[in-house]
């Protein structure tokens, strides 16, 4: 047996009761078994099926409790209640609202091409799911740790962007299909800044697996590396749609972009990948760069780590709903202009500081941050003011240079508009 | 060697049944990728006939009518409906019903304008924060309007030669009290939208119209002093007692919809000043003439008249011709909503899809004024 599986601590509860002949169970003191020995792929399989279906609901049930907050707090920002009549505090809104999904008619237009159609919303919502395969929840509480696990985040959630294509082409929907345009202009665009952004984080923990790099951070990385963090939370706002780079779902211009035809619980499963991904991009955040489930005793770190995901998420949810989206063009122009060259440098100044102190400790961390954060401020104040259109240089009209033909006044009296009777 | 890919335009029906359409307007467009290379504007989706129908109706039920024109600004439809009828019947008005009406449609202008800012900024893609934070405001001013003649919307207030009940006590405090909340939270406004990054990079330089376009197609309002004209009807040609007040023209150069945008949020300020003048220079006294100088059903003599007030979408006038009965032989209506579309062609065209509703919404329309 893999070691690596028998240290996640809920796989091997599991495993070891149903098969515990094999050698790693026997080392860590389990003996009883259900299964007759030779039966090992059984109990795996068996451990696999129930930790897959613990992961996907609890997953599932994230969702419906955070559609719930984001409206109840949509609510309170906008000075009005949110959902308050379906259970305490509104709480089963988003339970009726699923159910009601559910039941609606499944429409498949007569233009859409049908095998597409039906794949995109499980192309879309299956690579979430498979990131919080590696994400560690807490002390022992994961799924499996590979050892390159941010390659796999950053190469298992490209596929979304296939989605959207497949779905807007699928519609066969001449709105849709701008959407799909969109996709693939800004999806493809913000994967490089997103990937690029880890590069730092990576260095300093010396690893690609999620839990080495929690283990690693002894202080979190936020501080050392403000760059990192900031460039990934915009491309990860971008990659999960969400305000103000909602461009693939631009409700006032596409009504709703490659959802426009879907219907029933395709455009629920498309709703749910939406907030999946979200929460999903917060977890990393906090896995990444928020110390993940580190914490404080006696509160047990998987409390930690769902705490820190809910902060993160308040602050995307603040994001969304305060700002207006960009424009295509400004959002390529961010990517490209602005959090390209943001990463470039971040990459550049931790790899200095590295090579500095290779082996950093705790005050070398702390000298490290304080120089990350300089190089914060003087690099976001320099794109900003490469990126922020010039201001108007003469705003107000000057009196003696209108900068209109002067007619009203030239005119003869009996021609000018005095706005009297015509009797 | 470079491989020619093959393009074509893609036309894209939008509309009536849109998210960001205000209302019931369709437009045939058509894409060349993301930009505008041609708009066919298609409206009478919400034709009622007003204008016909007021030939069938009295001077004073053809009120109701003009409510229903542009909802959002009854008051003043009202206002330009009453100059009219008015100056086709020779009515004098009294003196507190023209202040009364003064306060009411510069109110109205407030929440008129509250709306096309808020609806700009839901164009603009916000999660409707910025919207509600401003219907917020305008529903103390419906709130308002209940005070003054029991509906918020479709309120009919005005008859000819003033209005038609006096301001209850109450009223005037609410209104100080609004007055006094409502300059901090155009501040809350500017702060939040105005200084924003994101909304002015959308809105800078995009859709420009020249003012020598817009004199040419008539276009009137915040759309064309936010090209520096300096045309406002309320000085140019003062109706009611718009002499007798003093209040800034905001003026901007750009003719972009960040300067419609700007315009508006300046003109909410004069009109609190407006109001607040007319708050001191109003005399206790009737509302309106007696029953007897101005009857119910007035029967002005045969002629004609057009009067014209400067509507927060511009200039609206009302046209009326008169055969000595008791109903209008004519009503026209000049719309500035229908008027002020006109140059939409022009200002989508090279465009991105993305501002092709921020520039409809910057035209701040209203359907049910545009098909009447």
């Amino acid at each position: 047996m893999n070691s690596t599986f028998l240290d996640n601590s809920l796989f091997r509860n599991i495993y070891c009761y149903l098969a515990s002949d094999s050698d790693g169970c026997a080392s860590r003191g389990y003996d009883t078994a259900v299964l007759p020995a030779g039966f090992e792929w059984l109990a795996f399989a068996i451990t696999a099926f129930i930790i897959i279906n613990i992961v996907i609901n609890a997953g599932l049930g994230a969702v419906i409790v955070y559609i719930w907050g984001e409206r109840r707090i949509l609510g309170r920002i906008q000075n009005r209640t949110g959902p308050n009549r379906w259970g305490p505090f509104g709480m089963f809104t988003s339970v009726a609202d699923a159910i009601k999904t559910l039941f609606k008619e499944d429409i498949i237009p007569d233009e859409a091409d049908r095998w597409l159609f039906n794949l995109a919303p499980i192309l879309m919502v299956f690579p979430v799911l498979m990131v919080l395969a590696v994400i560690p929840f807490g002390v022992g509480t994961f799924v499996v740790d590979i050892n390159v696990g941010i390659l796999f985040v950053i190469a298992v959630t490209s596929i979304s962007g296939i989605s959207v294509v497949l779905a807007s082409w699928a519609s066969g929907n001449r709105i849709s299909i701008f959407s799909g345009m969109r996709s693939v202009a800004m999806l493809i665009s913000y994967e490089i800044p997103m990937a690029l952004s880890l590069i730092g984080v990576l260095m300093l923990a010396g690893s690609m697996s999620l839990g080495a790099i929690v283990e690693a951070q002894d202080l979190p990385f936020i501080l050392v590396q403000p760059l990192g963090l900031f460039v990934f939370l915009i491309a990860a706002q971008a990659e999960t749609s969400r305000t103000p780079f909602d461009l693939i779902e631009a409700e006032s211009e596409l009504a709703a972009g490659y959802l426009n035809d879907y219907s029933s619980m395709k455009f629920g499963i498309f709703f749910l990948a939406e907030f999946l991904a979200t929460i999903v991009a917060s977890m990393l955040i906090v896995t990444l760069f928020l110390g993940g489930w580190r914490g404080w005793d006696p509160i047990p770190s998987q409390i930690w780590f769902a705490g820190k995901t809910v902060l993160v998420l308040l602050f995307i949810m603040w994001m969304r709903f305060s700002w207006p989206r960009l424009r295509v063009d400004q959002i390529l122009a961010l990517a490209w202009k602005g959090l390209f060259e943001l990463t470039l440098i971040n990459i550049f100044v931790t790899a200095i500081l590295i090579a500095i102190w290779p082996d950093p400790g705790i005050t070398e961390l702390l000298i490290m941050s304080a120089i990350n954060w300089v190089v914060f401020f003087i690099s976001i104040w320099l794109v900003s003011k490469l990126l922020r259109p010039s201001d108007y240089a003469n705003p107000a009209p000057q009196p003696e240079n209108p900068p209109y033909p002067v007619a009203t006044d030239e005119l003869p009296d009996e021609m000018a508009y005095t706005g009297g009777t015509t009797r | 060697m470079t491989t020619q890919v093959r393009t074509e335009p893609i036309t894209v029906n939008l509309g009536p049944q849109h998210p960001s359409t205000h209302g019931v307007f369709r437009m045939r467009v058509t894409f060349d990728g993301e930009e505008i290379i041609d708009v066919e504007p298609i409206f009478g989706y919400l034709h009622r006939g007003s204008e016909k129908l007021a030939e069938e109706r009295t001077y004073v039920q053809v009120v109701t009518l003009t409510d229903r024109m542009d909802y959002v600004g009854s008051m003043l439809n009202n206002q330009a409906y009453m100059l009219a009828v008015e100056k086709l019947a020779g009515v004098e008005p009294a003196p507190r019903g023209v202040w009364l009406r003064m306060i009411a449609s510069e109110l109205q202008r407030i929440a008129s304008h509250l709306v096309a800012v808020g609806f700009l900024i839901q164009d603009l893609g916000a999660w409707g924060t910025p919207l509600i934070y401003t219907m917020r405001e305008r529903e103390k001013i419906l709130d308002l309007f209940e005070m003054l003649c029991g509906a918020r919307i479709t309120n009919s207030y005005l008859r000819p030669g003033g209005v038609f009940m006096d301001a209850p006590e109450e009223f005037w405090p609410a209104m100080n009290e609004l007055l006094d909340e409502l300059p901090p939270r155009i501040d809350d406004l500017d702060d939040l939208l105005t200084d924003n990054d994101i909304i002015f990079s959308r809105t800078k330089g995009v859709s420009i119209l020249t003012p020598e376009q817009m004199i040419d197609a008539s276009i009137t309002g915040p759309m064309l002093r936010a090209a520096g004209v300096d045309w406002d009807l309320r000085h140019r040609d003062p109706y009611d007692y718009y002499d007798q007040v003093s209040f800034d023209r905001p003026l901007h150069t750009a003719g972009d919809n960040f300067a419609r945008y700007w315009v508006r949020v300046q003109e909410m300020r004069e009109s609190i000043k407006i109001i607040r003048q007319c708050e001191k220079l109003i005399e206790p006294g009737p509302v309106r003439p007696e029953h007897d100088d101005v009857p119910w059903l007035l029967r002005p003599p045969i002629g004609d008249a057009y009067a014209a007030i400067e509507h927060s979408k511009g200039e609206l006038g009302f046209y009326l011709v008169s055969d000595g009965s008791i109903s209008p032989y004519r009503c026209h209506v000049r719309a500035p909503s229908l008027i002020n579309l006109t140059l939409l062609r022009d200002m989508l065209v090279g465009e991105l899809l993305a501002d092709m509703f921020v520039s409809f919404g910057s035209v701040d329309i209203n359907m049910g004024e545009v098909d009447r």
